[in-house]
């Protein structure tokens, strides 16, 4: 008889509700990032305002999942402890611990994320220092910041899935690929929301709203063929899914948040003005479904 | 660097007492579970159940019995941190709480901590836990107090007999290997070392004579570092990044190209 996996000899951390809100907010805030800097450099400049859009929602979201980060942390007051060490205030990195190098990125982005926030905010005439407009594309110091922030968000969305794989837990540690799912779900509920909120704001011209289906689209498509090879690469130990979780995981995180949004966005399924719309919040529940599937399933074990 | 020092605890004369586990608790000033009162595992002689934050040594019960009990088979193992050579919980710790000490073993420094829990789920062996007391994670030290004043770790001195070994761990491996050759000699032919040597995380500090899988003690039979899978799969995210981009390029460009 095969000896069974290691991984079930483990303990498990207790991160719950707000890591599953942490994980989903980080995708969306990193996600936002990055569409905003693709469509202020390759966009039409027609399509300014949705990447404005991405700014706004970056910062605030980004401030958000700090507050819950620092909240579940046992000793909150030492959240600190992650950037400098505690006695001789020297910088605490180790490259090879994601949560290590995870908290400087954050804090980074973070920043990132103001600037173009107040950028975003002065770019509109609104913002009480005009000047900071030229921290936003098509400027050479704007380029610099969005590159800058986009490489940094993309770390963001993705960074969560290898940060659980680098540990010795069932399910997180047997696969390589919960990194790249994490990445394409969070560019993916990033589309959705600033689909749905551009809409709303009409913030958004028909044909961004366009570009946006057609890149949740093929997020939608890339993240199922990413799931499968998941579930393939976890072997035997796909076992721990067989039961409430693989139904959430199916009919949840695929069938509502993967197939039935693909179904609206292609138009083989039709909900008249209220297609998108529908496929968009479908988009952001199975995103959040999918890190309550991956977390919860293996703190169970 | 002082020597490596460790514990080699010998299975097969644990009589259960868990004198380890009261002499751990009163040394390092560990409270009480569930306030004091006292609850049964309902399943097992044994109530402590497992490692944790508060409970730093833990006699494993592994009682086999056929349907109807008249057949039986006890096993006990008196548990504790393994103090890898490799520790998975060091590797990943983000505060830098976690050290290694002079006397090779690794420590969690309780005023460095943040509760992260990132230890937690990096230990193969299911060793560390929060300590409610102080908010930190926390587990065996090696009694590093004791170690640094030359006392002996106090699960090891309360020890009446002599299962668990405290000492340099290149005695303690001579030690343990002439145990095994007698066991063997003496017929008991399963008797076998967990950890002993370097193959298993670069050797466990804290090694283990057994007779039977390491999964009957609930021992982990292939224990790893968690960093394993970061280099696959920070490549496999960096293909995902490009796969993104080249997928908002794709979307948002077209209309760029527009007059």
């Amino acid at each position: 008889m095969n000896p069974p996996p290691s991984t079930l000899f483990t303990a498990p951390p207790e991160w719950q509700w707000l890591i599953v809100g942490y994980f989903f907010l980080g995708g969306i805030a990193g996600g936002a990032y990055f569409l905003a800097v693709l469509i202020d450099l390759v966009g039409d400049p027609l399509e300014r305002p949705l990447a404005r859009l991405g700014y706004l929602i970056a910062f605030p979201t980004v401030a958000v999942c700090g507050l819950l980060l620092t909240v579940d942390l046992r000793r909150p007051e030492r959240f600190w402890h992650m950037l400098l060490q505690s006695e001789t205030l020297r910088p605490m990195l180790k490259p090879w611990s994601p949560m290590s190098l995870g908290s400087w990125v954050l804090l980074l982005f973070g920043g990132f994320a103001l600037v173009s926030f107040l950028a975003a905010l002065a770019d509109d005439g609104r913002g009480r220092w005009p000047r900071l407009a030229a921290l936003r594309p098509p400027g050479a110091l704007g380029t610099l910041v969005a590159v800058l922030g986009g490489l940094l968000a993309l770390f963001v969305a993705g960074y969560t899935g290898v940060l659980l794989t680098v540990t010795n837990r069932p399910i997180w540690a047997d696969t390589s690929l919960l990194g790249v799912v994490f990445l394409i779900s969070g560019a993916s509920t990033a589309a959705a929301l600033l689909a749905l909120l551009g809409r709303r704001r009409a913030g958004a011209s028909v044909t961004g709203l366009h570009a946006l289906e057609r890149f949740d689209s093929l997020m939608l498509v890339l993240e199922l063929i990413a799931l499968v090879a998941l579930v393939i690469s976890l072997g035997g130990m796909a076992r721990v899914w067989l039961g409430a979780w693989g139904a959430l995981l199916v009919l949840g995180v695929i069938g509502l948040g993967i197939v039935l949004p693909l179904a609206l966005y292609r138009r083989s399924l039709r909900l008249g003005d209220a297609s998108g719309a529908v496929a968009a919040t479908l988009v952001l529940i199975g995103g959040f479904l999918l890190r309550v599937v991956i977390i919860l399933s293996s703190e169970g074990v | 660097m002082a020597q490596a020092m460790g514990f080699f605890t010998d299975t097969t004369v644990c009589i259960g007492c868990k004198a380890c586990e009261v002499a751990c608790k009163e040394w390092n000033q560990l409270p009480a579970s569930n306030g004091g009162a006292s609850t049964l595992s309902g399943d097992s002689y044994d109530n402590t159940r497992r490692l944790d934050g508060i409970h730093w040594r833990h006699v494993r019960f592994v009682e086999q019995f056929t349907p109807d009990r008249s057949q039986g088979r006890w096993l006990l193992m008196s548990d504790v941190c393994k103090h890898c050579v490799r520790a998975g919980c060091l590797e990943v710790c983000p505060t830098g709480a976690i050290i290694r000490t002079e006397f090779d073993t690794v420590v969690i420094q309780s005023d460095v901590c943040n509760g992260c829990r990132d230890c937690i789920a990096a230990c193969p062996f299911g060793v560390i836990d929060i300590n409610p007391a102080s908010g930190t994670a926390q587990k065996c030290t090696l009694c590093y107090d004791r170690l640094q004043v030359g006392l002996e770790p106090a699960c090891a001195k309360a020890c009446p007999t002599d299962s668990i070994n405290f000492g340099p761990v290149a005695d303690l491996r001579k030690m343990a290997e002439a145990r095994v050759g007698k066991l063997h000699r003496q017929g008991e032919t399963r008797a076998y070392l967990y950890g002993a040597d370097d193959k298993m995380l670069g050797g466990l500090n804290s090694f283990f004579l057994l007779v039977d899988t390491p999964e009957v003690y609930h021992l982990p039979p292939d224990p790893k570092l968690p960093t394993r899978r970061l280099t696959s799969s920070a490549w496999m995210s960096v293909l995902g990044g490009v796969l993104v981009g080249l997928a908002g390029l794709v979307s948002f460009r077209t209309r760029g190209s527009r007059p």
